[in-house]
């Protein structure tokens, strides 16, 4: 197969028959399935929180228009990586050349929805409900596609680390917030140590979130891993990450990385922030296949939105709208999706057009790697 | 007497209110919330103002003197509807029977909805936590009364003698048809009596444990033989044909007893004053109630012939009230939790229904307590299971945007009735199933950090904002540091989230 062969939607079809899969972006070859014994499929969802500049990730370095918008930010040959001589990413990213050249790596370029919003918070809320620009829905796209039979068999729905929010599991899912999972470890340690810090209701309040977190998932099951987890916030939560996919008692992990609104000197900011995302994949991946997972393991990330093409007087960029979102795992078929970024067509606020709807991506997990059917998820377009 | 005491309490307030500009110890808009959510829910920036002027006292004394005794809240539309007699139903169909009992749970789910809106909107919040405070004491609970429009009536009652007087109160709720039949006085008669209430009025609504012996409660029931119900009217009646009138002890007093008589006899000891005030400590002060200033209250209490508002007066002025402190905090009740944060964001009741099987689903499924002890209350409010329904409601309630509230289908709502009834804690399905028509409740978030302190959602709130924030919602420091970096909308999300909100 020729890893650079560009797939492209046929918008038509998916008009009339709500959101299809993205073709070819997962292929579950599923050997082993019987109807006895169902394959764990581990969905690691990888929110980059604020907004990811998706045009310094994976890098139109051969646009001019892009250098032309970025006279201080445009990335140059000196700060991109090649694979394959071709696809050019930002060089932080190139731990993950190990995944594109194992064939388990693709690219999804120009994913977003119609009249985008460019509020954080709301054009999340449509993410994670995965609603239409104007369609205020109550519950994650999870949490619908958790009252699915197949769910019944898990501990519990999903788990999100890194964020206090359930994101795509809210609102009636049998979801458990890790938002800090260093500081459970810790109130963890210091009660094994005997003394409690805190007094009175305070005291049973902590105790009980503790225990909720210990009970929810068999918290911290005694595996170890030979993987060097990276430093850091992102590497100390694909550790938990890793941890908790090796009870197969959770089909969801959303793992959120903060800090993407990049509004000012935004070069060494992003750097470092794609620099954690990269080493945490290869770590996830090391650490999932020591323990024979990651053959069940499907990650994808995504971002509320990408940036403004146009950099600011800052050194940062502003709100923009479509994003480039990776999906990693051995039944991804290397390639890249989508369109890339058509600096002719503009919306009033200089920000560029969707081309393929998140909720594609949404339709693919559904459909292709949990094989249930997503309209009842999705819904129909209208 | 009340009418009395409150007018008493009217003249002292004009008194005290013109005073306050010359007295220097006002309450301060930080002392003004921790009383105002103890003595009520969390507040909004309105009722902090009315307060932060006054000194602790006024502010006390402006509560009480401005309490109401009824509900603003339009009834709910049944309570004219005919009542269906016992004797009608025994000669129904099963499917006219099943009927009548669907609207019963029906009725009683848009009870609990109507009871939480009006705890969302009165102006007199003492009132309804007092209110509540008596159905926790005073238990009757839907499942077994069945009838929603005796829990209704029960609940006007409630809140009529709030805080009027107790002896008044306990003959009013000893005759309630909801309690006669939660506590089987309905059917206690001579020659065969049944101990239940009899039972129950010593224990848990007067002197409390080990303060009465078997004999008494024997000789007890023998007095309230008898009491009964019209079934015409479904109000209390007198069947003397039915009445012990015989020689009967109870506590030590003998004669031809009557239940009022044995009311009277339970009142006139030392331990029912101290039993109700030290559970009034634990509701309004703190966890561990102070034994000498109980036994003070108390006889206070006794002294002014059981006027409630005398002792919750001398509680609401205990300095624990107004004070942040880790020992004194006390746990938010289910409601207390739900109504504090609509109250203090200016939020909406939009799905009533939905908002009470919520509060259900946290533990407190009202008009339906788990049994005659009530809830526990405390820190049983918070287990796994609970903490995590508080959480999802929490983050569920604030969202960036205002969302559409459509009305509940009722429809939709009559399909799951049978599962709520059948499960205490209300049904988890039922809940999902709830949710997914509208929002319960609709907030502001928005407008709710602009009055934190000029706040705004995708902006950092920085040091003064992570100040504000705290400080506004939280009695204790914040067991997850806010921080300044953090967005308007993200500082308010991880307050709401934080342990230290369960507490007031």
């Amino acid at each position: 197969m020729n890893p650079q062969r560009r797939r492209t939607l046929r918008a038509g079809a998916a008009a009339l028959s709500g959101f299809l899969p993205i073709s070819g972006l997962v292929i579950n070859r599923n050997a082993q399935a019987t109807l006895a014994t169902p394959p764990f499929r581990l969905l690691v969802l990888l929110e980059l929180r604020g907004g990811n500049d998706a045009l310094n990730t994976v890098v139109p370095v051969d646009d001019g228009r892009y250098l032309d918008a970025r006279p201080r930010l445009a990335l140059r040959d000196d700060a991109i990586v090649r694979f394959d001589g071709n696809l050019a990413l930002h060089a932080a990213l190139a731990p993950l050349q190990s995944l594109w050249q194992a064939g388990e790596m693709a690219v999804v370029e120009g994913v977003g929805y119609a009249q985008p919003n460019l509020s954080h918070f709301r054009s999340i809320e449509i993410w994670d409900t995965a609603a239409d620009s104007a369609q205020f829905l109550q519950q994650g796209w999870l949490a619908r596609a958790a009252r699915d039979a197949s769910f019944a068999r898990f501990g519990a729905d999903g788990v999100v680390i890194g964020a206090p929010d359930l994101g795509p599991l809210g609102g009636g899912a049998r979801a458990i917030a890790l938002a800090d999972p260093e500081r459970f470890a810790r109130q963890a340690r210091l009660a094994q140590a005997g003394g409690s810090p805190a007094r009175g209701a305070l005291a049973h309040v902590l105790r009980v979130e503790s225990d909720i977190v210990r009970a929810g998932v068999e918290l911290r099951p005694d595996v170890r891993f030979t993987t060097a987890f990276p430093r850091g916030a992102l590497g100390f939560a694909i550790e938990h990450a890793a941890a908790i996919a090796s009870t197969r008692r959770v089909p969801v992990i959303r793992v959120t990385l903060s800090g993407f609104d990049t509004h000012q000197n935004q070069l060494n900011v992003h750097a470092q922030l794609l620099r954690q995302v990269a080493e945490g994949v290869v770590a996830l991946r090391s650490a999932l296949t020591e323990i024979g997972l990651w053959q069940n393991t499907l990650v994808m990330t995504y971002s509320e939105f990408g940036r403004r093409p146009r950099e600011n007087a800052s050194g940062g960029t502003d709100h923009g709208t479509t994003g480039v979102s990776f999906a990693f795992g051995p039944r991804v078929a290397r390639g890249r999706y989508g369109e890339p970024p058509d600096f002719a067509r503009l919306d009033a606020s200089g920000n560029l057009a969707h081309a393929v709807d998140f909720r594609s991506l949404y339709a693919t997990v559904l459909e292709r790697w949990w094989e249930i059917d997503s309209a009842s998820v999705l819904g129909r377009k209208l | 007497m009340t009418l009395r005491a409150a007018a008493a309490l009217s003249v002292l307030l004009l008194a005290t209110v013109a005073r306050a500009a010359q007295i220097g110890d006002a309450l301060g808009p930080d002392r003004a919330r921790l009383l105002l959510t103890r003595a009520g829910f969390a507040p909004g920036q309105e009722e902090i103002d009315r307060s932060a002027s006054l000194s602790h006292g006024q502010a006390v004394d402006r509560l009480l003197a401005t309490a109401r005794t009824s509900a603003a809240t339009p009834a709910p539309a049944w309570i004219d509807d005919r009542l269906v007699t016992p004797r009608e139903l025994r000669a129904m169909t099963d499917d006219e029977r099943k009927l009548v009992r669907r609207t019963q749970i029906r009725n009683g789910i848009e009870l609990r909805g109507w009871w939480l809106r009006e705890m969302t909107d009165t102006p007199s919040p003492l009132t309804e936590r007092m209110t509540l405070f008596w159905h926790n004491h005073f238990v009757s609970a839907q499942p077994k009364v069945r009838y929603a429009l005796l829990m209704y009536r029960q609940n006007l009652l409630l809140r009529q003698h709030a805080l009027g007087n107790f002896r008044e109160l306990l003959h009013a709720v000893a005759k309630d048809p909801a309690m006669l039949i939660y506590l089987d006085s309905a059917t206690n008669r001579r020659g065969a009596p049944n101990e239940n209430f009899a039972r129950e009025v010593m224990e848990l609504f007067t002197l409390g444990e080990s303060a009465y012996s078997e004999a008494d409660v024997k000789e007890a029931a023998r007095a309230f033989t008898g009491w009964s119900i019209d079934p015409a009217t479904a109000a209390f009646m007198f069947r003397p044909r039915l009445h012990d009138d015989g020689e009967k002890t109870v506590l030590g007093t003998s004669g031809k007893l009557r239940g009022e008589d044995v009311l009277d006899i339970l009142l006139a000891q030392p331990a029912t004053a101290e039993f109700i005030v030290r559970k009034l400590w634990r509701e309004f002060v703190s966890p561990q109630p102070d034994s000498a200033r109980v036994t003070d209250i108390a006889k206070r209490f006794r002294k002014s012939d059981f006027e409630i508002a005398v002792a919750v007066r001398e509680l609401l002025l205990q300095p624990e009230v107004v004070q942040r402190s880790e020992d004194n905090a006390l746990v938010k009740s289910p409601v207390e939790l739900v109504v504090g944060l609509l109250r203090q964001s200016q939020g909406a009741v939009t799905n009533p229904a939905a908002l009470a099987l919520g509060v259900a689903g946290m533990g407190q499924n009202l008009f339906a307590p788990p049994n005659v002890r009530g809830w526990p209350g405390g820190e049983a409010w918070i287990n796994t299971q609970t903490l995590l329904a508080r959480k999802q409601f929490l983050e569920r309630s604030v969202s960036a945007t205002m969302k559409t509230a459509v009305a509940p289908d009722p429809g939709a709502l009559a399909d799951v009735l049978d599962e709520v009834q059948t499960s205490a804690a209300g049904g988890g399905s039922v809940l999902r199933r709830l949710q997914q028509q509208a929002a319960p409740v609709q907030l502001d978030a928005g407008q709710w950090l602009t009055s934190l302190g000029g706040l705004h959602v995708e902006r950092s709130v920085g040091e003064a904002g992570v100040r504000a924030t705290a400080r506004q919602l939280l009695v204790l420091p914040p067991s997850n540091p806010l921080s300044s970096q953090m967005l308007g909308l993200d500082a308010l999300r991880a307050a709401l989230l934080d342990p230290v909100y369960q507490l007031k």
